[in-house]
């Protein structure tokens, strides 16, 4: 699977009050409105220096952004499921980062939202804000379109088909683990499905 | 027979029913106790409803608990609804646990509310929807912060896969000097290790400073490890814990010690008796200075409260300094439990209520307790920082935007150095007022 769009530059400790301000978490994710809301709030707490376009543009609800380059311990502070669901519902499919904390690791993948892959090497001055890539998750590589560069990537190993499938619940329904709901007709599948009513 | 085991190795392999784990090994998990507030509750429930059904139970009625303590005191409608939904749920599944809004049993901040009430018991695995959860490690109890999707998945199951963390031991020898308190002791460890330095790591607390502590002084350093990227904290039990633990419950537990030859990932010691007023600067919990070299710093605005620093222990340390002078700058206290607030009424020194020393010295007092402007909040939260404020908080996170408008600056400090600090209008050293 390859994701394909233009990347946002961020830098080292994107904690989770940039990444969804507290104001917001008064919105409820498994509430269809309130999540497309998340989503248009996503990085609304980003200090964001002069050159920086914003994440979601104005008037907006989603991001033309498909992946964010981070340096180290992308998503660290708190346990707010909100963080990883408004990047999800604006649209991000991806986090590119040097590390990641570890709550914000593994809400990404029981949710499903966004795939978060760790690279060896800082990639933050590897690229600029808007540049074109292509993120291959079966080769592990992030390729910048313009020069052709390619970088390797961390597996995500078993991470992957949680992600993929939608998310934890989706995934170990996939895999035989827990029965479908009684008398429902089972869960959401694919990245980013969002919530149900 | 199996290798030695750290505290927190053992009370995971206890909970997935093994003789032994190792760090790394992924393991499944019964959970003691499920915690979910106003914030992460409502989520929670929305995906335990659409994943078990409508009509699905708990795995336990009497392990879920659920405080509100968030945005409580606030005109926010969506806020409102958020407990709405807790309390229609709790009623439905008749939760014994809930601390809700409005009645005699509403607590306040949930990691405090948590242990006053007896749910911190030692040996046992605590999952909460909120990082802060690791507090409880301070009563030997495996803690850690989990997202609504996890917590769904518990709330159905009563069970979480979790990777054996390796644990990190701080060591701190020699007596503190008694203008220290335990928040400069973790702000030290957070300055040496980093913001990431305990990620997927446990962190032990030892050494006879640290067994010195009283609980809540302990509860301060297990709060902060998630600053450091911790999955949880881990204290030995004592006759301090049982002493704090006693009266508040009655279900019997099995506290955990290290094996002898257990493996640590590091262990750092610390002579406790060197140890200087430590502050995190803006925008960091590790951008660490010692007080007394910040004395340039200017401030407008000082804060007392949260999970970190806003328990008895902290407002009687606070009132200290804070006795017979008259604070400079805006200074907000906000107790972190309703047996907090009541506190500030009964605690006295020198024969004053905490109360009457703080209005006496300018004090701006909530004594309604919750989280308040630790995290920012609806715009409308009590001491929230909604402009170019630079405040001093005995809270935990200084990210930009955590206590409100980015264009804020958070210094966090003791509950010594934040008076001090309220006192002169300028970071200050307490052992200048504490002489």
């Amino acid at each position: 699977m390859t994701i394909t769009g233009r990347v946002y530059v961020l830098g080292d400790n994107i904690d989770t009050d940039q990444i969804i301000p507290a104001e917001y978490l008064n919105l409820v994710p498994t509430i269809p409105e309130e999540y497309r809301k998340l989503g248009s709030y996503a990085l609304a707490g980003l200090a964001r220096t002069p050159d920086q376009p914003p994440f979601v543009p104005p008037g907006t609800m989603a991001t033309p952004y498909a992946i964010i380059v981070a340096g180290k311990n992308f998503g660290c502070g708190s346990s707010r499921e909100h963080a990883p669901v408004a990047l999800g519902a604006a649209g991000l499919k991806a986090v590119v980062a040097e590390s990641f904390a570890r709550i914000f690791f593994r809400n990404c993948v029981a949710t499903g939202e966004l795939y978060p892959c760790e690279t060896p090497a800082r990639l933050t001055g590897a690229f600029r804000t808007n540049d074109q890539v292509v993120l291959d998750l079966e080769a592990n590589t992030l390729t910048h379109v313009d020069t052709g560069t390619v970088h390797r990537l961390r597996p995500l190993g078993d991470a992957g088909p949680v992600i993929a499938a939608g998310g934890l619940f989706a995934y170990a329904r996939q895999t035989g683990m827990i029965a479908a709901p009684p008398g429902e007709g089972g869960a959401d599948a694919g990245p980013g499905a969002g919530p149900d009513d | 027979m199996s290798a030695a085991m750290t505290m927190t190795e053992k009370i995971l392999a206890r909970a997935a029913g093994k003789q032994g784990v190792e760090p790394g090994d992924n393991v499944w998990v019964r959970a003691d106790v499920l915690m979910t507030h106003d914030v992460c509750g409502p989520g929670t429930i929305g995906i335990f409803k659409r994943e078990f059904g409508k009509q699905a139970r708990v795995w336990d009625r009497e392990r879920v608990v659920i405080i509100p303590d968030h945005y409580i005191f606030t005109k926010d409608d969506k806020a409102h609804r958020n407990v709405d939904i807790l309390r229609v749920f709790a009623g439905e599944q008749g939760l014994p646990h809930l601390y809700d809004v409005g009645t005699p049993r509403y607590k306040g901040v949930c990691h405090i509310a948590l242990a006053e009430e007896g749910h911190t018991r030692p040996g046992e695995v605590l999952f909460g929807t909120d990082s802060h959860t690791c507090t409880a490690g301070a009563f030997n109890q495996f803690a850690t912060g989990i997202g609504n999707t996890d917590a769904a998945f518990v709330m159905g199951t009563g069970k979480l896969l979790v990777k054996v963390p390796p644990t990190m031991r701080f060591v701190f020898e020699g007596e503190i000097p008694d203008f220290i308190l335990a928040k400069d002791l973790i702000l030290q460890i957070i300055g040496d290790i980093g913001v990431d330095g305990a990620t997927y790591r446990s962190m032990e607390f030892a050494g006879e400073a640290v067994m010195r502590l009283s609980m809540e002084e302990r509860m301060t350093l297990a709060n902060m490890v998630i600053e450091a990227g911790g999955k949880n904290g881990v204290i030995a039990c004592d006759e301090t814990t049982r002493a704090y633990l006693r009266g508040r419950t009655t279900t019997p537990f099995t506290p955990v010690e290290n094996d002898p030859g257990a493996r640590f990932l590091v262990e750092k010691r610390y002579d406790a008796r060197r140890l200087e007023p430590t502050v995190a600067r803006p925008h960091s919990p590790d951008n660490r200075a010692l007080a007394r070299e910040l004395g340039d710093v200017q401030l407008t605005r000082a804060y007392i409260g949260s999970c970190t620093g806003g328990k008895i222990t902290d407002f009687v340390n606070a009132a200290r300094v804070l006795k017979g002078r008259h604070v400079a700058v805006d200074t907000f206290l906000v107790p972190s439990t309703m047996d907090v607030s009541r506190g500030l009424r009964v605690q006295t020194i020198d024969g004053r209520p905490l109360l009457d020393i703080f209005r006496e010295a300018g004090c701006q007092i909530s004594l309604d307790a919750s989280c308040a402007a630790c995290l920012g909040g609806p715009r409308d939260t009590f001491g929230r920082i909604n402009g170019p404020e630079v405040c001093i908080s005995t809270t935990n996170r200084n990210f930009p935007g955590r206590m409100g408008a980015k264009e804020g600056q958070v210094y966090l400090a003791s509950p010594y150095t934040v008076a001090a600090s309220a006192v002169t209008g300028r970071i200050t050293d307490p052992r200048e007022l504490l002489q």
